[in-house]
């Protein structure tokens, strides 16, 4: 164990090449899927708040259902929706870091979409009526709603990079774990202790830590200047 | 509070109208069984301070709202003056502000009312002097005391230029100071050009505000009487009533 870790702190202080080329393709792959995720999912969660439409209901039980969707069940169907003989298999991107984003977006967006149609929908029912009063449009609501709920659905983007970061079981059958292409941070780990190989498993979960505290503090530095602005 | 700046709600695009400002006929609004507004039918004129008066639970701010066009009345119309037609502005009980300073607010309303953007400092900076918060401009809505939250939610109202203001019960839960500035800031409301119904239980304050009475009982319209008469004799049993102190249950 103590070996283990010396071999993970030689390996972070001498900036192994392979271990950044793992945290860099981590750091893209999920930062990717979350950038993108919040362009569906945002929009979805909008309409899923303040709109009236026949099925909402529906939809926000299904959506908030897929919350719990099993990663290696995502990893599964779009396995067969890539594979060779599967219906986008044309496309050939099984075992490509796009398979990988996808496979992301796919388990962040249900996340992001429940948790912001709550943010949004609590918000919206504080502001309508006054917002109504002052004779805002549908868009000027709506771009007032998301603007000051930002703090709150920043969180929700945390909870997805969070998902996103740490997933295993989808990346690894549509991504394969191939050196130098397709390992991330998680896959890695999890191959590496299978292997005995603690060290590089340790260096990658301290980095995995450091890198999630990283980013939670700089969004919370920006939410402590927001809520200062606003008092609220 | 220093004394306020009269300024006009420039350009006066709401010129008077002839006549009532607006009409309301009939209207009745049920909730679960219940008849909440029973039939009313009145007019408000084109200037001056309309009081709503009367107890708690008598109507008041539903019709506030069903004025406002907040909600649609089961029975009945509100027919608001074609030169008004979408100015008007409801200020509620307990305004929401939004999360950001005093001047975002303001910003924020004159924005949405479609104020160009070179205008808006101008308009900001008026907005502030009448409802003398030039010195809490930056800071935030929220953090501001209550009668000063109420007094930004009025003018932020007036960013769209409003024809007619409803206030509900702006002063309720507020100390006498700030009870006088908001007084004294629907005087320059009304003198700026903008007809105020200004929602009260306080039988003294529709007193010094009043031009005119409409008192509210159980739903109904008890009476609507020019101010100086219904301070003198109230012609309804119920506002005679409330001003004796009497329990109207």
């Amino acid at each position: 164990m103590s070996e283990g870790f010396a071999q993970a702190f030689r390996m972070i202080a001498g900036l192994d090449r392979e271990l950044f080329e793992i945290i860099l393709l981590s750091i893209r792959v999920s930062f990717t899927a979350v950038l993108l995720a919040l362009l569906v999912a945002l929009p979805f969660a909008a309409v899923l708040a303040v709109g009236r439409f026949p099925g909402r209901r529906g939809l926000i039980v299904l959506v908030n259902a897929m919350m719990g969707l099993p990663p290696v069940v995502v990893g599964l169907a779009l396995y067969l929706l890539f594979s060779r003989s599967g219906p986008l298999g044309v496309l050939e991107l099984l075992y490509t870091p796009t398979a990988m984003i996808i496979a992301q977006m796919v388990l962040v967006i249900p996340i992001v979409t429940a948790i912001s149609r709550q943010v949004i929908a609590d918000m919206h029912a504080e502001y309508d009526e006054m917002l109504r009063t002052l004779g805002a449009s549908r868009i000027q609501m709506l771009g007032t709603v998301l603007w000051e709920a930002r703090s709150a659905l920043m969180t929700v983007a945390l909870a997805g990079l969070g998902r996103a970061l740490s997933e295993v079981g989808a990346v690894m059958i549509v991504g394969g774990n191939i050196n130098h292409v397709t390992r991330v941070m998680t896959t890695a780990v999890a191959l590496e202790t299978s292997r005995g190989n603690l060290g590089l498993a340790l260096a990658l979960g301290l980095i995995l830590l450091v890198l999630s505290l990283l980013v939670n503090t700089a969004v919370a530095l920006l939410r402590s200047e927001w809520r200062e602005a606003a008092h609220a | 509070m220093p004394e306020l700046r009269v300024l006009p709600l420039h350009p006066p695009v709401h010129p008077h109208p002839q006549g009532a400002l607006l009409r309301a006929r009939g209207l009745v609004i049920r909730r679960g069984g219940n008849t909440l507004l029973g039939g009313l039918s009145f007019e408000l004129p084109a200037s001056g301070i309309t009081a709503m008066l009367g107890p708690n639970g008598a109507g008041k701010s539903l019709l506030l709202r069903a004025l406002a066009g907040l909600l649609t009345p089961d029975e009945g119309e509100v027919a608001l003056h074609p030169d008004i037609r979408g100015a008007v502005a409801l200020v509620p009980q307990s305004p929401v502000l939004l999360r950001r300073s005093v001047r975002g607010n303001l910003l924020h309303a004159l924005a949405i009312a479609g104020v160009p953007r070179r205008m808006r400092s101008g308009r900001l900076a008026e907005l502030l002097v009448m409802a003398d918060l030039t010195r809490c401009a930056e800071r935030p809505a929220r953090a501001l005391s209550g009668g000063e939250q109420q007094r930004l939610a009025i003018v932020r109202a007036l960013a769209r230029q409003p024809r007619l203001l409803l206030l509900d019960e702006p002063t309720a839960s507020l100390d006498p100071r700030s009870t006088a500035a908001i007084e004294a800031l629907t005087r320059k409301v009304v003198a700026a050009g903008c007809k105020v119904v200004f929602v009260t239980h306080d039988w003294a304050q529709a007193e010094r505000l009043a031009d005119e009475v409409i008192f509210l009982h159980r739903g109904r319209i008890a009476e609507v009487t020019p101010a100086r008469r219904f301070f003198r004799a109230p012609a309804s049993e119920a506002a005679r009533a409330y001003r004796n102190g009497g329990l109207l249950l």
